[in-house]
């Protein structure tokens, strides 16, 4: 077994930037207090001003205003609340029709399915062999009984990027809310509050170097939302619960470290992956767009091989992949995004997603190709299928 | 650290035994999972005097469970008789490589299934099967043992989730105690559609769920 781990994971979960701990430690040490008003003690004074002061450098990279942002505990609670508590708003007022598309993350796609339960009625927006809506569908699927659309900034699996420009344009033509999960688009792919009619978008710190257990949702001013977590005052009385200060000053200091330069360095390296794999290894296909996808993702599907053997492999060599192979999940169930592209079981059983962080270096990239290679070279030599065309056994 | 499979499961996964095809075999047959997609084929050589298995080799489809038990099946098998070699279980499989995850029983079963369909390929090409025998409700019991359940690992029958079997006029109808919407309940339809459909009286076959 190698000794040094690579990490190709990056889109389940990321390594912390030290610059990030740093600038939270003050929070668990010293203003520790729960942030109060002014009229209080100099600990919670502290905690507030620096609560405000989290909130301001967020709302700022969406280029909104701070009383638009609202923390939560991260990109599941967002969504769940973009659409729970539109749906609580309006439900009994407007409608009961929601329209999110096939390939949605889960904290989406199971918060529809969970209100389709409650009498809601939900359409599931198809998508073309990329990822991509047809935003003619979209337009014909809004009735005035429609209360939200929620469609991803981009996918979690093969990291298409919708054009939701023009996805949110139709909305608000529509007189329909707009939600985006932007859980893998955050600081990696702009993303205006300020010229897009977007209402609501779900961003969170893990995907980027920041703690786990913090994220936010942009509620643009104005937009009905109804409280779901009950308690106390919080969030604008929005969202019930003490702050986490901690993670709320790492998850602004981490805004400030993802550069644009970083970017083009994660797309060069995609860049590298993807040619050197599709080049490199026969039979293989990738998933998604090839330009319009997120700087940090790779996902190609390896035919006649199993995903969970190709992890297994690779982790024997050090590195961590991750595949949307059936026999990887807890549900038996192959990625419902790559179903969703209209992908056959057998490409959803070899598919292996390759997600990039500040910590990857070129020599990584061209090093997992060289790995890949060999394990799939070798998954293959004891594989009944594909033979023919390979002739390792005739 | 704990890894789900045994060192020697991960060795076997490694390292896989008697791996390939054997062009002129006596026996093979493919098997494949509905319930998660994998596949094993299976090819034996039986020695022609005293019907023992001169040579076992397979090929895999497969996550490291599924590959592992092909491995160690071709050294459980070879030098058997073919009744012998028929009734090598998954447990035995499973506890010469020092146990398998429950989850993972679906796909690691396949190669034990792989191994007796290879036999019954050879019996039957060499006239040695007897009578085909009409479908009762009992058969499609025994079928059923064959089908896993994914939250245990055990068959649907030991588990208790087969709640009732019906025979009509060579039409199959099997209740399932599950809801719809359970997260397995697509494997499990899958996979009993694939044991039930092809007994060679069987006209239609129907699974529901109990909500």
């Amino acid at each position: 077994m190698s000794e040094r781990r690579i990490y190709l994971d990056n889109a389940a979960s990321t390594r912390l930037d030290e610059r990030v701990l740093e600038a939270m430690k003050p929070y668990f040490f010293d203003t520790y207090a729960v942030a109060t008003s002014e009229f209080a003690y100099t600990q919670g004074i502290e905690a507030r001003e620096a609560l405000d002061e989290a909130r301001g450098s967020l709302s700022k990279a969406l280029n909104s205003n701070p009383e638009e942002f609202i923390f939560t505990s991260g990109s599941t609670e967002s969504s769940n609340m973009a659409l729970k508590g539109v749906a609580l708003a309006l439900g009994k007022k407007k409608g009961k029709h929601l329209i999110v598309s096939k390939i949605e993350d889960f904290p989406v796609l199971h918060s529809a399915q969970s209100l389709e339960r409650q009498g809601f009625q939900v359409t599931y927006l198809n998508v073309d062999g990329e990822g991509f809506i047809n935003v003619d569908e979209l337009r014909n699927s809004i009735s005035d009984e429609t209360i939200l659309v929620s469609i991803q900034h981009a996918n979690q699996e093969i990291g298409t990027i919708q054009d939701i420009d023009g996805i949110s344009n139709i909305c608000r033509e529509k007189g329909t809310i707009f939600h985006t999960d932007a859980t893998h688009t955050f600081r990696r792919v702009p993303l205006d509050a300020g010229k897009m009619p977007v209402d609501l978008i779900t961003v969170s710190a893990h995907t980027l170097h920041g703690p786990k257990g913090i994220g936010g949702l942009y509620i643009r001013k104005g937009t009905p939302m109804a409280k779901w977590m009950d308690g106390g005052f919080q969030e604008f009385g929005l969202r019930a619960g003490l702050e986490n200060i901690p993670g709320a000053v790492g998850f602004a200091r981490m805004v400030g470290l993802v550069t644009e330069r970083e970017n083009k360095r994660l797309q060069a390296m995609r860049d590298r992956i993807i040619d050197r794999i599709l080049a490199e290894i026969p039979d293989t296909t990738l998933n998604g767009h090839r330009q319009k996808r997120l700087p940090q993702n790779v996902n190609i599907s390896f035919h006649y091989v199993e995903g969970e053997s190709i992890t297994l492999h690779l982790d024997m060599h050090g590195f961590a992949v991750s595949t949307g192979s059936a026999c990887f999940s807890r549900s038996l169930q192959g990625s419902h995004v790559i179903y969703g592209i209209g992908g056959d079981h057998e490409r959803a059983h070899g598919s292996i997603r390759i997600t990039l962080s500040r910590y990857n270096t070129m020599k990584e990239a061209d090093a997992v190709v060289k790995t890949l290679a060999g394990v799939i070279g070798e998954l293959r030599n004891i594989s009944p299928l594909g033979k023919e065309k390979h002739g390792k056994e005739d | 650290m704990k890894f789900p499979y045994s060192e020697t499961v991960l060795e076997h996964f490694r390292h896989p035994r008697n791996v390939g095809k054997i062009e002129d075999a006596d026996g093979k047959s493919m098997e494949g999972s509905p319930a998660c997609g994998d596949m094993v084929a299976v090819y034996i050589k039986v020695a022609p005097g005293t019907k023992t298995l001169s040579d076992v080799k397979f090929e895999s489809y497969g996550c490291a469970s599924n590959i592992a038990t092909g491995s160690i099946i071709t050294e459980l098998a070879k030098g058997k008789t073919l009744d012998e070699a028929k009734k090598i279980t998954w447990k035995e499989a499973s506890d010469a490589l020092g146990g398998l995850p429950k989850i993972k029983a679906h796909c690691s079963v396949l190669a034990i299934e792989g191994l007796r369909s290879a036999i019954t390929n050879y019996e039957e090409r060499h006239g040695l099967v007897k009578e085909k025998t009409p479908t009762t409700v009992e058969v499609i019991r025994k079928r059923l043992k064959k089908v896993m359940n994914p939250i245990t690992g055990l068959d649907v029958v030991r588990t208790n989730l087969v709640k009732d079997i019906e025979l009509k006029d060579s039409n199959v109808r099997i209740v399932i105690d599950l809801p719809a919407n359970h997260q397995f309940a697509p494997a499990i339809k899958e996979e009993i559609m694939e044991k039930i459909e092809p007994l060679w009286d069987v006209k239609e076959v129907v699974v529901e769920f109990t909500e």
